[in-house]
């Protein structure tokens, strides 16, 4: 009787596991076919690196309005273009600062150039698909939102970031979180507003509106000034497109930007791998155990007549 | 929240108590000075010595564009505006916004899809993009507070002066 119970529980588990593997593969055909290319009306910023002057009034605003941690430095304060993380690199985004300035010397320009950087809020993060606690959200509005009561701390989005943007409470011993820039969601973008380092901008380097409008006055801006702007858009199709945009008079590459990430979301690279996952947890054991009972069925049946 | 509210509150009664103080004195042409304080918050009010201005101007086109009635310098501007004559208006601020980034305002510019402008900067980054640049390239001062001196509520903002933080023992690592 045992054994009569155990064939006929895993009988139920093989014809269960299909149906839910059947399931799991007609919902990933679905998925295929089609990329999610980012909200149609999402809003972005467009970034005219010619026009910034290094004066790091963004900064300041950003502190400001998230209400984060006094810096170590006053915000006047130049010194800190100079200063070198490991590696040579300049400053990058931390748990007290969700945008940072940098500054560039470039080759035959006569000032150098400042890049301001933050979350770019991808159309479809990596930070996102990274998660396996979903604490990451992309909104209707742009922004790529974070909720640290979810988070567990594996700082996997991270590693997972193209931009290495999110940052780590480390100072916090008893709650770490990731901290990075929400372009204002609670107190502005979901209001219509910009965030608070565009409004704070004293030469309005940053432009607001929608990302689909920032890309034909990019593309505008570029064909009214040739000389003016290298022809390219970062942030266009980078990584499956970005909000943040940027416009740039020289080559993207010599001023710290990765142009070597391809137009793929990142999610592209592993949706396929990842849609194998339940397959192979949900096919593979029911199969093999069928393969297993189908050649033990004789020996089985043998055994009982016998006990019979 | 009650607290971040008041400060815009206070932000924006700032903003209206000093839009009266453009004030002007006129010269020949134009204004002998002009006092730039709609947008005073962190900064004290900017006295702009148009007169003087305008003696080292080659054309009031370079600031003003096509409003004064002169050609524009920039031929992409020469297109439309060559012949358009002078303006009702040739004062910054009626064409660029103090408040560009209000949610009214970027909803007029939503709704308006034949707008050609779209991209027009508002009243602050229209000052700072023309007097910075011409003082980038002529040699002018170009230092935040060689302009305008920065008040108590901007030291509190850049964390600066006596809200500067305290010097850190540490050597760096």
């Amino acid at each position: 009787m045992k054994m009569l119970n155990r064939r006929s529980f895993l009988k139920g588990g093989l014809a269960g596991g299909a149906a839910i593997a059947a399931v799991g593969t007609s919902k990933q055909a679905g998925a295929a076919g089609q990329s999610f290319g980012g909200y149609p009306d999402s809003m972005g910023v467009l970034v005219d690196l010619t026009k910034c002057v290094g004066c790091r009034t963004c900064e300041a605003a950003c502190n400001k309005e998230q209400g984060l941690e006094s810096p170590d430095k006053p915000f006047d304060d130049l010194s800190v273009f100079e200063e070198k993380r490991e590696g040579g690199l300049p400053r990058r985004t931390t748990e007290k600062a969700y945008t940072v300035v940098q500054k560039y010397e470039v080759e035959g320009r006569e000032h150098p150039l400042f890049r301001k950087v933050q979350c770019n809020h991808c159309n479809e993060p990596a930070c996102l698909t990274s998660c396996f606690v979903n604490a990451y959200k992309k909104t209707p509005e742009g922004a790529v939102m974070y909720d640290p009561t979810v988070c567990v701390g594996c700082r996997t989005c991270m590693i997972a970031c193209p931009f290495y943007i999110p940052a780590y409470s480390y100072s916090s011993a008893i709650n770490p979180v990731v901290k990075k820039c929400i372009m204002c969601y609670d107190t502005r973008l979901k209001f219509g507003r910009p965030p608070a380092c565009v409004e704070a901008c004293p030469q309005e380097v940053m432009t607001f509106g929608k990302r689909k409008d920032l890309l034909k006055l990019a593309h505008q801006r570029i064909g009214q000034n040739p000389e003016a702007y290298v022809d390219h858009v970062y942030g266009e199709t980078e990584v499956g497109g970005t909000a943040w945009m940027y416009l740039s008079d020289v080559p993207f590459d010599k001023i710290g930007y990765d142009t070597h990430l391809g137009d793929q979301p990142i999610i592209s690279y592993v949706k396929e791998f990842l849609a194998i996952v339940p397959m192979v947890l949900t096919i593979w054991p029911a199969l093999f155990t069928g393969f297993y009972l189908l050649s033990n069925r004789k020996d089985a049946l043998k055994n009982e007549d016998n006990k019979s | 929240m009650g607290g971040r509210k008041k400060t815009l509150v206070g932000m924006a009664a700032l903003m209206l108590l000093t839009a009266p103080l453009v004030a002007q004195s006129w010269a020949g042409d134009g204004p002998g000075s002009v006092e730039l304080g709609s947008l005073a918050n962190h900064y004290s009010a900017v006295t702009f010595d148009h007169a003087m201005h305008t003696g080292v101007a080659t054309s009031c086109a370079e600031c003003h564009h096509h409003t004064t009635g002169a050609s524009p310098t920039d031929p992409t501007c020469a297109r439309c505006h060559e012949a358009g004559g002078k303006s009702r208006s040739v004062a910054c601020r009626d064409c660029h916004s103090d408040k560009r980034f209000s949610a009214e305002d970027l909803a007029k510019i939503e709704e308006t899809p034949k707008m050609y402008h779209k991209g027009k900067l508002g009243l602050k980054g229209a000052y700072h993009q023309k007097c910075l640049g011409c003082h980038t390239t002529m040699g002018g001062p170009t230092g935040c507070q060689d302009c305008h001196t920065r008040n108590d509520k901007g030291d509190a903002f850049f964390n600066s002066g006596k809200y500067a933080p305290a010097p850190t023992a540490k050597a760096g690592h």
